[in-house]
């Protein structure tokens, strides 16, 4: 499989990269470049194998639903680029 | 006065309990080598002076009143991958600018309960993703190590010595002249690599994702090992590709990484992952004969334009183990090719979600748009790398509506096939695996074949990657020098959580090859 450079503007939207056409035309090929690598992965028989979910098999740990931690807004918010009153700033989303 | 930063963290820490040195001068030592050689190799992004000052007086008046870590007083250099409060902390992007945690990582809290001296932090790829340091918002490290000029006869056994035979870059025949070009000290944690062969601190925290502990220690004839998937506590590091990231240590000999690792792991309730078994004390495998043991070389690592002195020192190292008593057995492993196309789905994928995070809002670089969306397009454009955005786009492409399936649901199925191979040939027996760590000594900054496909990069983790995929433990041993008189290494691979055979036996290969010390040039 390969992209276009349609493809390319698309999932540079999903993935939210702001990318100029020149941009776009270079990864293209690039990202063909590396598509084309993993392309040998389809010679494998798979046939009844699982796919990987945890490469050491053990149970997930689970905790006490208590609260542990928290009290903290002042340091939550210490290093964003924007904040008032312990909460992030952002451009207005609603009109 | 002899220079302390030559001290190995054993001897160091006999010293300092000996009372024959203090924690305060050993840190001056590291602090002025720091400051005369970090313009020139670029390993430390941050040097943190003021507070390794007060680590290291803590630390004497612990050692004053008898009290002692296994790490006291012993100065070390943190990649930027981990966490520390209130210090520096961007995994080398630029879309983290001026982020300082409010909050300490396990590993390095770990570190700062036995006693060690923070120095500062090391350099990286941006996001740990990278073969070469290049990738890197604060510019390239620099390989300690250069090629030289003429050939020279440094492969011959009759240096090879027994017992800690130490070679330097430039000691061993006279006629050699260094070679001005610079050289990467592989990737990603080129700084930490780059740092500990430099003397500019006693040992380093790394992360291994697809090889990047093992890959630069390999280029800077350093020591490092990546531990069994969950043995060290990913709290707190910066995440890359979360079932495959594990720290470790970088360390000038085996010994050095063992006390290291010792007190990195730990089992952590903040990370889910981490593996609820007590932490051995591997300096103690140091030494045990490996007479008996079964030594697995597996033919699919012999792969086609492999240079003859990889393949050399690969016989060499068999060589040794065999002299020492252990059995040699030929092993396959069917599904090693496709692990590197595995790895480059499986990777990006999780990095394409953890990354996410970064979007001008909690934290770094915002840079301002029309609307919300545009200010999170802009940031991320302008704050990531290209490499970086190279591998989000890869992953947000594998893992969208279609594409599922055919990209990474294969890609983990064959994982599953990776990690059976493994767990075939350790039933049949064998103990543990003998490799060559990387195809190829270290290469030039701006290497032309590099920059110009990606994939050529991605080829220096092949017989790194495999252990990755499968959560296995793998050590880079130096091993020898090549004809150009570059550090090569070999690689061991354990069963999960055998740790100590690793040790154990790179013990052996480090006491037969001696150890590797770069000529003084910086």
């Amino acid at each position: 499989m390969s992209v276009d450079l349609a493809t390319v503007k698309r999932v540079a939207r999903l993935a939210r990269i702001a990318v100029t056409d020149e941009d776009a035309e270079r990864m293209t090929g690039e990202l063909n470049a590396i598509l084309g690598f993993v392309e040998q992965l389809n010679e494998v028989d798979v046939a009844g194998v699982e796919p990987m979910t945890s490469v050491t098999p053990m149970a997930m740990k689970k905790r006490q639903d208590v609260v542990t931690d928290g009290g903290k807004a002042a340091d939550i918010v210490a290093n964003a680029p924007a904040s008032a009153e312990n909460f992030f700033l952002v451009p207005k989303v609603v009109e | 006065m002899t220079d302390l930063t030559r001290l190995t963290i054993a001897d160091a820490r006999d010293k300092l309990r000996g009372k024959e040195i203090t924690a305060g001068e050993l840190t001056e030592s590291y602090l002025a080598a720091i400051h005369a050689a970090n313009d020139t190799l670029n390993a430390y992004v941050t040097v943190t002076p003021d507070r390794a000052r007060e680590m290291a007086k803590a630390s004497d008046a612990r050692l004053a009143r008898g009290e002692s870590g296994a790490l006291e007083g012993i100065p070390l250099g943190i990649k930027d991958l981990f966490a520390t409060e209130g210090v520096h902390t961007q995994a080398c992007s630029h879309i983290l600018d001026g982020f300082k945690p409010r909050y300490e990582s396990t590993v390095t809290a770990n570190l700062w309960a036995d006693g060690a001296v923070m120095l500062g932090k090391l350099n990286m790829d941006e996001f740990a993703m990278g073969s070469s340091n290049e990738s890197s918002y604060y510019g390239p490290v620099v390989n300690p190590w250069r090629r030289s000029r003429e050939e020279p006869s440094l492969m011959p056994s009759t240096h090879m010595g027994e017992g800690g035979f130490v070679h330097s870059g430039g000691g061993v025949t006279q006629a050699r002249t260094l070679d001005n070009m610079r050289l990467v000290p592989g990737g990603s944690s080129g700084g930490s690599a780059a740092a500990v062969s430099a003397f500019l601190c006693a040992g380093a925290t790394a992360t291994d994702t697809g090889g990047s502990i093992r890959q630069p220690a390999a280029f800077t004839g350093t020591v490092g090992i990546k531990p069994t998937y969950g043995r060290v506590s990913r709290w707190g590091i910066v995440a890359f590709a979360s079932s495959l990231d594990q720290a470790g240590p970088i360390a000038r000999d085996v010994r050095d990484a063992a006390i290291l690792l010792k007190s990195m792991a730990s089992v952590d309730d903040k990370d889910t992952t981490s593996v609820d078994r007590p932490v051995p004390d591997y300096e103690a495998a140091l030494g045990r004969s490996v007479k008996g043991m079964k030594v697995g070389i597996p033919r699919e690592y012999r792969v086609e334009g492999m240079p003859e002195e990889i393949e050399a020192l690969w016989q060499k190292g068999i060589a040794w183990l065999k002299d020492a008593g252990a059995e040699i057995v030929d092993i396959s492993l069917p599904h090693t090719k496709y692990a590197l196309p595995a790895y480059y789905i499986v990777a990006p994928a999780e990095a394409s979600s953890n990354l996410a995070r970064y979007d001008g809002v909690r934290y770094g670089l915002r840079v301002p748009g029309r609307d919300i969306v545009e200010m999170y397009e802009k940031s991320r454009a302008e704050g990531f790398g290209r490499e970086v955005k190279r591998r989000i786009m890869i992953g947000t492409y594998v893992l969208s509506a279609g594409y599922y399936d055919a990209y990474y649901l294969q890609a983990q199925k064959v994982r599953t096939l990776i990690k059976r191979d493994f767990e075939n040939v350790f039933d049949s027996g064998v103990d543990v695996i003998l490799t060559p760590a990387t195809p190829s000594a270290a290469f030039g900054i701006a290497d032309e074949d590099m920059a110009a496909d990606p994939v050529k990069m991605y080829l220096n983790d092949i017989f790194t990657v495999t252990v990755n995929m499968a959560g296995l433990p793998g050590i880079a041993v130096p091993a020898g020098l090549d004809g150009h008189g570059l550090p090569l290494g070999l690689q061991l691979i354990g069963r999960p959580f055998d740790e100590e055979t690793l040790f154990q036996t790179a013990h052996v290969i480090e006491q037969a090859a001696g150890r590797f010390e770069p000529e003084k040039w910086w």
